[in-house]
Order: C-alpha cells, then structure tokens, then sequence
C-alpha cells in the first residue's frame, strides 16, 4: 500500500469534489475508504495497492472527468 | 478551463449581439439564430462535463442544467437556454477568481516554502540543488536575500533573519555562530553557513503548511452533514422536476425547478468562510486548525492559564531596583564582579540588568550556602546575599531600608543585597515578571465575551494571588501540580463550561489535550503543535485576542453564508409557487448571484482586524 497526493487545478465548484471522489474510488486498487478530496488546497489524497494499480492510472482516471493533474506525490 | 472561460465570452457577445439587433433593427429571425448559437456553444461544455459526471454515476449540477436547457429547446424558449448556459459559465469563471482571493492567504503562505538551496558538494564548493535532496547533517550556504532551506545551526558567519514565516511578525532576528534559523526565513543581511538538522515535511515551517493545509479542509459535523445532504439533493431535485412535469404537463415550470434547485451556495458557504478565516489566521502567526476548532473556539466562556511562561515571562528579571547612599557606580561594578563568576539562577537576572559595566577581579571569594557570596573586591569587602546574609556581616538597616525590604518582599520579589565594607548600598527585587501588555489582552479577551479567566500554577498560592489581583483574573490557584491542572480543568468542563486551556506545551500537554480547545504558546515546540487546537507562534500571547476575535467573526461568518444560501432557496421556490416573476433565468442569476455573495461575505475575513 502507498499513499499518494494529487494536486489539482483550482476547484472551484463544490460538485466536482463528487465526480472526483467518485472517479478515483472507482479505479481497482484504490482503497476507496481513504479517498479525500481537499476543496480549498485542491488536492486528493488516497492510498492505493501500487501491484495493482499505477498513480498514472489514477491521475487518467481524475484527468477522464474533466480534471488537470498537476503532479502528484507518491510515497 | 480556460476554454470554457472563451466559450462563455464568446457566448456572452453573441447574446448581446442578439439583442442588440433586436433593438435596433428589429430583425426577429436573426435575433433567434443568434440566440441559439449562443445556446449551442454554452451548453456545450455543460454537455461534457454533465456526461463525464454521469458515467462516474454522479448526478451533478451540470446534469440538472443539461437537461433544463434541453427542455428549453423542447419549448423552442432560446432567450431562455442562452442566457442560462451563458450566466452558468460566466457565474463559474468569477466563482473561480473571487475563490482564488480567499484561498490567497494561504497560497502565500505555502509559497514561502523554500524551492533551492546551496549545499556544499565532497569537493567543498557550494552548488545550488534542489530543496529535497539536503539531508540532515549537509552544510548549507544561505546568502542575503535568500531563503532558509531546512531547520539548523549556524555553523559560521552572523546575520540577521525575518522570521515573519514562523512567527508573523517581521522584526528582523540576529544570529551568529550556535544560533537556530528556521526553514522558510528570510536572511535580510549577511551570510551563514548552517547545518542541517531537520529538512522538508520535518521543519517547523513544513509542519505549519502541512497543519493549516489539512486545517483549510478539515470539516465540521455539520459541513459532513451537508455534504451527505448535496449527494441525495440533487438527484432528488431530478426526481422532483420530472413529478412536477408529469402532473402539471407544465414543461417549462419543471425545468425552472430544475435550475432553482442546483446547490451551490450552501455546499460552498462553510468552506469558504472557514479558508479565509484561517488564512487570515496564518498571516497574523495564528494557527487554527479547522472549522471545529473555530466553532468551539468561538464559544468558549472560560479561558484557563497556566502562570509561568504564559502569563509571566517565565525567567526570572530585575523588577525593582533600590540604591542607597553614594559611590553607585563603584557599588554595581563592585556587584556584577562577583555575579560573573556565580552559577546562581538570579546571577543572570541580576547581569542583565546591570548590562554593561567595568569589571574588576574577585579575591577571597566565600560563598555562605543558602545566603549569599562574600569578597574581595578592589580592596573592598563586599557582600551579596539576601537579608540573613547582611545580618552575619552586620550591616545595619535604617528605617527607610526596613521599609523597602518588605515592600519588595510583599510584591513576591526574591531579595538580592549587596553592602560594601558593612554598609547597604543596593537592593534588588528579583521575580518572574508578568509579560508585558499582558492585562489589556485579558481586559480585550473579557470584552470579548470571556466570562472566566483562570490562573493554575506551581507556585505558592501568595505569588499566585500577588499576580492575580495585578491581572484582574477570576480565579487563582497555587500549588498545583500538572495532574491537578488537568483535574480542575475536567471540573470546569463537567460544570458545562466551554474551557480553553493555554500552556505552553512545556509539562501542562496533558492539559492542552484535555481542554475543548488546547492553545499552545508554541515558539515551535513539536509536542505544543500536535497536541493542541489552536498555536500562537512564537509564543505571542498579544495574538490570543485576535484569535479569538477571528474564531468569534468566522463562526458568525459561516453563520451568514448558511442563512443566506437557504434563504434565497426558500425566496425563490416560494417566487415559482406563488408568482409569476420567477423564470429560468432570473432562477439562474440569483443563483449564480448568491454563491458569488457568500463568496465576498467570506473574503471580509482576509482583512479582520481586532477593534480595540
């Protein structure tokens, strides 16, 4: 398990943090528990199992929703 | 997003272009043509993001709108499709930008991070790399102008540094060899080379972003509420403009619903009021951490305080000062020889007081346990000590004396005498001295609303009442042990008091954790900044004032956006229901308005400022 935060661009509206939360829940390897989507620092942060899914799943998954990535941080 | 910003332009001129024409000219046809392209091209990016929302399984508010301004296509009303996508898009550029003003303070704050710094390689030469590849022990070049990297010593060269990331104050700090510079300072003069002791995340300063990053999002019950709350309201929004269709037959009253009951204001109101008030927080080296926080904080009837180090200064200083008779200036000289060479605690208060003088060289010197130090001095027989001390070398009191010696006494001073050759020549009064400023801050927390001020302290109870009445406290108590503390701060609580505990985290943490809302003088102490609620950096007990100020504004704040996103709700559902001014647009603008209403109302927490 590794956890891993993703900055976004700016958020802005309050329902796109629903379709994000949503979005990386739904990837396999998430755990789905552990997503949290940061309105004000524009940021997810989630673990997940690195054997089953790769940050750059992740981040297409956020970019499928009509989100940028910035960077993310992987530890 | 960018796009979207052109396409709402773009769509905006066409509309005015409709219009326009309209008014001049007169030309329906052209007037409707242009009205539907502005429909096409706004609804467009609505259109995508609505589909993305969806396939996540997610009715979001782009849904809602989709399908409103299809319905308006339905009943060919293209004044109506227009003007809403174009309001929808404008409503969210100016979201966005207004947004970025009160997430600004924090922004600047986590900015202040520092990116490079020049670490010297095997070769000796300093090169600049990136802030996380020093580790804990490299030696590090910081340059005038530059920013501290890391935690650490200095190992060489003097300057001086402001400090106003840490602290939020920018007086500018010295330091030379031995002396701690903190990540993220700025060194206004000078050169250093220091030694890095902790980096990145492990800094002060990286654990004040990391603190006030979570802080910023953290969320209260009732912010966990509504967010439950918006993931059902919106489909039920759905649910409800279709039943209204379906027994009304009325198409174009089930899509206003549907544009009346997008959310916005309420799922944004709270996080709004709580970014800028804690971003205004961190610019005044005050640390919140949350909307919990500052909910209770703003409540709060009892602040409780614990004496030494946060009420007092916490070392003991010269207070008073008596001379007698002449030769003065030989008489101090005569005193500040024999404290330089003394490891007694009140050695140091005393040499600080004198500051600078001439030194001559001690002979003889005796040290009488629990009195005093008696020697020789430049021929002189000279006596320091307290009261028993000049009773063993005879020295007499006159009446005046007497009088002073008690007096200083009554004021919960220690006594430092000094005679030369038998006679009293100086007296000092020598105790832990009350920070200064200290009772308008308490005079401004009770204005403030705070009904119980409580000193506990280790110390005997007459110190304890000496500074009590000095302060105007409420209650004093002496003699307390650190379990004591947090045993009479469980009393309180379980009297129904919302109690604030402030301590400076030295050996009062249990009592920091215990209180509703722990506040920490912290001058950076690790154990002070995990354990409590609320961190005055630096410990500037002068900004406990502001901060609760600022919590009593945010909570009002958050109060203010809540009743103005419900209430324009109501207003609205109750314009469908009982009028005829209400339609899909003015729907849409008033609620594009009122999310960019809470959004100011929340930025006036960027410049709150005490009145006092």
């Amino acid at each position: 398990m590794k956890s891993a935060t993703i900055q976004l661009e700016t958020l802005a509206c309050p329902s796109c943090m629903q379709k994000i939360e949503a979005a990386v829940k739904a990837v396999k390897g998430v755990n789905a528990p552990s997503v949290k989507v940061l309105f004000n620092s524009s940021k997810v942060k989630l673990d997940f199992d690195e054997q089953q899914v790769s940050i750059e799943d992740i981040e297409n998954a956020i970019t499928k929703v009509g989100y940028e990535v910035q960077k993310s941080k992987v530890k | 997003m960018s796009k979207k910003n052109q396409i709402a332009l773009l769509s905006g001129i066409v509309i005015a272009l409709a219009f326009l024409s309209r008014w001049t000219v007169g030309h329906q046809g052209f007037f409707q043509g242009a009205l539907i392209i502005a429909s096409l091209l706004g609804i467009l990016p609505i259109a995508i993001q609505a589909y993305q929302a969806l396939r996540v399984k997610v009715v979001s508010i782009d849904v809602l709108v989709t399908i409103a301004v299809l319905g308006a296509f339905v009943i060919q009303n293209f004044e109506e499709s227009a003007i809403v996508t174009f309001l929808f898009l404008f409503g969210a550029y100016l979201e966005q930008r207004t947004l970025n003003k009160t997430r600004s303070a924090i922004k600047e704050l986590v900015e202040m991070a520092p990116e490079t710094a020049l670490k010297q390689m095997d070769d000796g030469e300093f090169v600049e790399v990136d802030v996380d590849e020093v580790e804990v022990g490299d030696l590090l070049l910081v340059k005038t102008g530059a920013k501290v990297p890391v935690d650490g010593t200095v190992l060489s060269g003097e300057g001086s540094v402001n400090e106003a990331s840490i602290t939020g104050e920018s007086i500018p700090v010295a330091k030379e060899q031995g002396s701690t510079v903190f990540a993220g300072t700025i060194l206004d003069n000078g050169t250093l080379q220091i030694v890095a002791e902790r980096v990145g995340e492990d800094t002060t300063f990286g654990r004040i972003i990391e603190l006030v990053e979570e802080a910023q999002d953290s969320k209260s019950e009732a912010e966990r509420f509504i967010d439950r709350f918006s993931k059902y309201y919106t489909p039920a929004v759905l649910v409800i403009g279709f039943l209204v269709w379906l027994i009304s037959r009325d198409l174009e009253l089930a899509i206003t619903i549907l544009v009346l009951g997008c959310p916005g204001a309420l799922v944004i109101g709270v996080p709004v009021s709580n970014v800028a008030g804690i971003g205004n927080g961190a610019r005044h080296g005050i640390l919140l951490k949350g909307s919990e926080v500052i909910g209770d904080f703003s409540r709060v009837d009892t602040i409780v305080f614990d004496k030494t180090g946060t009420l007092t200064m916490g070392n003991p200083s010269v207070a008073e000062a008596e001379y007698y008779g002449d030769d003065l200036g030989q008489a101090r000289s005569y005193l500040a020889s024999i404290e330089r060479e003394s490891d007694h605690p009140l050695a140091k208060a005393v040499l600080e007081y004198l500051g600078e003088t001439t030194f001559y060289p001690v002979e003889g010197t005796e040290v009488v346990k629990g009195e005093g130090i008696v020697a020789l001095v430049d021929g002189r027989r000279v006596a320091v000590g307290n009261a028993a001390l000049m009773e063993r070398e005879q020295v007499a009191f006159s009446p005046q004396n007497r009088a002073d010696l008690e007096r200083l006494e009554r004021e919960g001073n220690s006594l430092v005498l000094t005679s030369v050759d038998g006679e009293l020549k100086i007296l000092l009064g020598v105790r832990d001295q009350i920070r200064p400023g200290v009772k308008d801050d308490l005079a401004r927390l009770k204005r403030l609303g705070v009904k119980n001020l409580v000193m506990l302290s280790g110390d005997n109870q007459g110190t304890v009442d000496l500074v009590s009445r000095e302060l105007g406290l409420t209650e004093a108590h002496g003699n307390m042990l650190p379990e004591d503390k947090s045993a009479y701060i469980t009393k309180l609580m379980e009297q129904g008091k919302i109690v604030a505990f402030v301590g400076d985290g030295v050996n009062d943490s249990p009592s920091l954790a215990l209180a509703q809302i722990g506040i920490a003088m912290g001058g950076g102490t690790d154990v002070a900044i995990e354990t409590s609620d609320v961190v005055l950096m630096n410990s500037q007990f002068s900004r406990l004032p502001h901060a609760l100020g600022l919590a009593k504004a945010t909570a009002r704040n958050m109060k203010q956006n809540i009743i103005i996103a419900v209430g324009v709700v109501l207003v609205l559902l109750a314009g469908v229901l009982l009028s005829e001014w209400v339609n899909m647009s003015i729907g849409m603008l008033v609620h594009e308005g009122s999310i960019l209403v809470v959004i100011l109302n929340g930025m006036r927490l960027l410049s709150f400022k005490l009145r006092s």
